[in-house]
């Protein structure tokens, strides 16, 4: 019965309180948009009108980590560049997630050279890896789902006594 | 619009607890504004006490440190700028005034020095005296010297 109708028969609903949190923040995941390299503009295309991330209520890419719960590393990420974006996600409130966008930010990608990460997990937990050189806005749409299902999963206090993950800082 | 809110609460309220017609009273009437404006107040507050409740707090010296692009926040947020720029900035102005004022002029300097005569050119050149003043000022004070 769908929200409406139900709501004109009884008059009332019933929930959890772990289940409206969960679906409050899985629908409202504010992306930190780090977009280092071409992964980036296929970022982009995921917020305009064909692709539209606002579907998933995500639309809000937030330019400062105060504001942010998911951080997309779209791109090539360098040594020099591990310790910002590393800064960025220490900055970034929790709970938080992280998508690797793109086979650089996976793995090193077709870059395996001194200068570039082999793999942004080396540093920074990350939930979905996302295939792709670059992957498509649909991939991205649905790395984004993939979290939003995590997300779902969640209790409400779930983040309270969650220890930082014990990752080295390159 | 205030019709259409309170249509809209009628719906949404009054319809579903029953209640068909509505009394004369202007005080009852305006029942269901009254529990749209509670409703208002009693959600954004609870929205914002949520997050403190069920948000976890864990603040880091890493998370509290300043926001500088990820780097490593360098100097005061007070950067003196030195007091030379206020030249740069008198140059600024009296050739940005120059330019609105005397470009449209020159353009129709011809027919308006026709119909008018004298005053036009007349009148500029008072103007023009006033800003060299201040651009004689500038240069005097060494506004061209950059280093």
């Amino acid at each position: 019965m769908g929200l409406e109708a139900r709501l004109k028969s009884e008059g009332f609903i019933t929930s959890t309180v772990d289940a409206v949190v969960a679906w409050a923040r899985e629908n409202s995941v504010w992306p930190m948009p780090m977009g280092i390299s071409c992964c980036a503009i296929e970022m982009m295309a995921s917020g305009d009108p064909r692709y539209d991330i606002a579907r998933f209520g995500s639309e809000v890419m937030r330019f400062t980590p105060r504001q942010c719960d998911l951080m997309i590393v779209a791109g090539t990420v360098t040594y020099k560049m591990a310790h910002v974006v590393r800064k960025i996600y220490d900055q970034m409130p929790d709970p938080k997630w992280v998508i690797a966008m793109g086979a650089c930010t996976s793995s090193g990608g077709m870059y395996r050279s001194y200068n570039v990460v082999q793999g942004i997990d080396q540093f920074l937990p990350v939930d979905i890896y996302l295939a792709g050189c670059p992957p498509r806005p649909d991939n991205l749409l649905n790395a984004l789902m993939q979290i939003q299902n995590k997300i779902g999963k969640t209790k409400a206090r779930d983040f309270q006594d969650k220890k930082l993950p014990d990752l080295t800082v390159l | 619009m205030t019709s259409l809110l309170f249509k809209l609460t009628k719906c949404l309220f009054l319809d579903n607890f029953g209640i068909q017609n509505l009394s004369k009273s202007m005080i009852e009437q305006y029942i269901p504004v009254f529990l749209v404006l509670g409703f208002a107040v009693f959600f954004a507050v609870a929205v914002a006490l949520s997050s403190g409740i069920f948000g976890p707090q864990r603040p880091t010296t890493e998370k509290l440190s300043t926001y500088e692009s990820g780097m490593k926040p360098v100097g005061t947020t007070r950067e003196r700028i030195s007091v030379k720029y206020y030249l740069v900035a008198m140059f600024f102005i009296i050739f940005d005034l120059e330019v609105i004022f005397i470009y449209p002029w020159a353009v129709e300097f011809k027919r308006l020095f026709g119909e008018i005569g004298s005053p036009v050119f007349i009148s500029m050149l008072i103007f023009l005296i006033v800003l060299e003043l201040g651009y004689l000022y500038a240069y005097r004070k060494g506004g061209f010297k950059w280093d």
